[in-house]
């Protein structure tokens, strides 16, 4: 028996590491968070060889590297994060969690922490292997605006995460409903194509009203000479509307996703059901 | 004070009532066990008062607190274990125990509940490595890592088979004997027996028998019953006369045991007959329990 005072702080630093150590420990969450992104780079940068794009300005890995490290971050946070929750959620962990003292906004802040952290490692992977292997440059300039975009993208699309979880009728139907709204808005807000001038001004419009294209941009625009130059100073390298558009879903994510959450598993406890079906086989 | 109190607790889901107006106490330091049939309202009664569910009606009083208002204290002080297991499966059997007892302002140690419920050779293997039994004995270290005062058990060896099930029974007997508060549901006869000081039977969301198991029903006024066979073609007659027959063997009800063996077996010397496979017993829990939950027909 120890008695001792326990912070909240200290409780929340305890959920990320745990998390963490539950995260590196699932191969297959790793892998399409951190390796897979990078093979995107390395395909792209192949199939399209590596030349400078003249309608941008800059090289087909300085735009690559920065949209797919834009990828994993939303993969670690959005895709994840749903997808883990609903597992949790559905495995009765969750239930448990909730007759412990452990208030519920500390069990979601260690998830939430773990996922932005693995974000972080994303792209931090993405920018170092992109400028050993295609010379990916980084800017000082745009520093502040990068980390700034990377904070408010990744709590952003936390929220979407964590809503998509709770309004996913069942752990199966997660990354379904996940990758399903994901990759068409990639496809559209210039992650895995680049949005030239051609482009039809609907779509970039349209795009533009979801969170992933204003993400994609801002931190794409930190990486291109033209652009950083063309914005002077680090204060001009902020994307504010973007950022705006960014925060006005992450708000209305989290509100609504603290509606509907539920800490009850749906469709009957995945182990358990399983157990009850073949004891009433017998 | 009552560690438990439920007064007239009712539960519908839509239309359907679960749980139809339930009394009953439990006293600190007791186990109490709910017993029924699977759907009679059990894991419903319990997470009310758990504080996982909210209740249509009736009053209830844990530990001093109403369930479903209470928050952090009221969870410090009661310990969960869920019907099904939830651990983490990534986590070592040390990390699981360790990162849920972190939550808690007073806990025991992570060796000494290793020990306890008899998982030192898995400490450091992973929860999806355990057996369904040394995960459920995982569920019970979880439960009790905070030291509650109150411990909740939800069907604790449900899907066991006999070994394990002793093992299960004796962590429990350990931790009752540290003088806690155990609410235990089940529906094994046997179970309620082995671990609970009173059980109520729960059948169709009512308690339809209450009591200690050794009166439970009025066993303890049950008449004792002698039953026997015979050999084919005897012809049946003295005392005999009063047993009723029961498939191929003979029943007699008596309050004075001693006297209706010594009037049988004297017959039997007398007229040369064998009893063969001669017992004495009074109606077990079983019998007691499917007269009163309707033939057990649910399960």
């Amino acid at each position: 028996m120890t008695e001792r005072p326990i912070s909240d702080l200290s409780l929340v630093w305890h959920q990320i590491r745990y998390q963490n150590r539950i995260f590196w420990r699932t191969p297959v969450a790793a892998f399409f968070t951190i390796v897979f992104p990078l093979m995107f780079l390395v395909i792209f940068t192949t199939v399209f060889g590596n030349d400078r794009i003249s309608e941008i300005g800059v090289t087909f890995g300085q735009y690559y590297a920065s949209a797919m490290a834009v990828f994993g971050a939303v993969s670690a946070t959005y895709t994840n994060l749903a997808v883990q929750t609903a597992i949790a959620r559905d495995d009765g962990i969750l239930k448990r969690v909730r007759g412990t003292p452990l208030p519920p906004w500390i069990y979601i802040a260690g998830r939430v922490g773990s996922a932005v952290y693995i974000a972080a490692i994303a792209v931090v992977v993405m920018l170092a292997f992109g400028s050993v292997a295609y010379g990916v440059r980084i800017f000082g300039e745009s520093l502040p605006s990068l980390i700034v975009t990377f904070v408010i993208g990744v709590a952003c699309f936390a929220a979407l995460g964590l809503l998509v979880a709770a309004l996913a009728p069942s752990s199966d139907a997660t990354p379904v409903l996940a990758n399903a709204t994901l990759l068409p808005l990639a496809f559209i807000s210039g992650i895995f194509f680049i949005s030239g001038p051609n482009e039809p001004a609907a779509l970039r419009a349209i795009a533009g009203l979801f969170p992933l294209r204003p993400f994609g941009l801002a931190f794409h625009d930190g990486f291109d000479p033209l652009e950083v130059a063309a914005r002077g100073g680090w204060l001009g390298q902020f994307h504010w509307p973007e950022l705006a558009v960014m925060m006005l879903w992450m708000v209305g994510a989290a509100v609504l996703a603290t509606r509907v959450f539920t800490w009850e598993p749906r469709v009957g406890e995945r182990e358990g059901g399983r157990r009850r079906r073949s004891l009433a086989a017998r | 004070m009552a560690a438990i109190v439920v007064r007239r607790l009712v539960k519908h889901y839509g239309d359907v009532a679960a749980v139809r107006g339930i009394d009953f106490e439990v006293r600190p330091g007791e186990v109490f066990a709910l017993l029924g049939p699977n759907g009679a309202g059990k894991s419903t009664t319990v997470e009310i008062l758990e504080g996982h569910r909210t209740r249509s009606g009736g009053e209830i009083e844990v530990l001093g607190f109403d369930p479903e208002t209470a928050g952090r204290d009221f969870r410090e002080r009661i310990g969960i274990v869920l019907q099904t297991t939830a651990i983490e499966r990534e986590l070592t059997v040390t990390e699981a125990i360790d990162i849920h007892g972190r939550v808690y302002a007073g806990r025991r140690s992570t060796q000494e509940l290793v020990e306890l419920v008899g998982l030192e050779e898995k400490a450091g293997a992973r929860v999806k490595t355990l057996s369904g039994g040394q995960k459920r004995r995982l569920e019970l270290a979880l439960g009790i890592v905070g030291d509650p005062d109150l411990l909740f058990l939800d069907e604790p060896t449900t899907g066991f088979d006999p070994s394990a099930r002793r093992q299960a029974w004796s962590v429990i007997a350990n931790l009752t004997s540290l003088g806690k508060t155990v609410l235990l549901t089940t529906h094994y006869m046997d179970e309620a027996q082995h671990l609970a000081d009173r059980v109520a039977v729960i059948s169709a969301g009512r308690i339809v028998a209450e009591g200690t198991p050794d009166t439970l029903g009025g066993r303890a006024e049950a008449s004792t019953r002698v039953s026997f066979s015979l050999p084919v073609g005897t012809a049946v007659g003295g005392p005999l006369e009063r047993a009723r027959a029961d498939g191929d063997r003979y029943v007699l009800e008596a309050d004075d045991v001693t006297r209706v063996l010594h009037e049988i077996t004297g017959w039997a010397l007398h007229n040369d007959v064998e009893l063969i496979d001669v017992t004495v017993d009074r109606p077990t829990l079983e019998d007691v329990y499917l007269e009163l939950t309707g033939g057990g027909q649910d399960d």
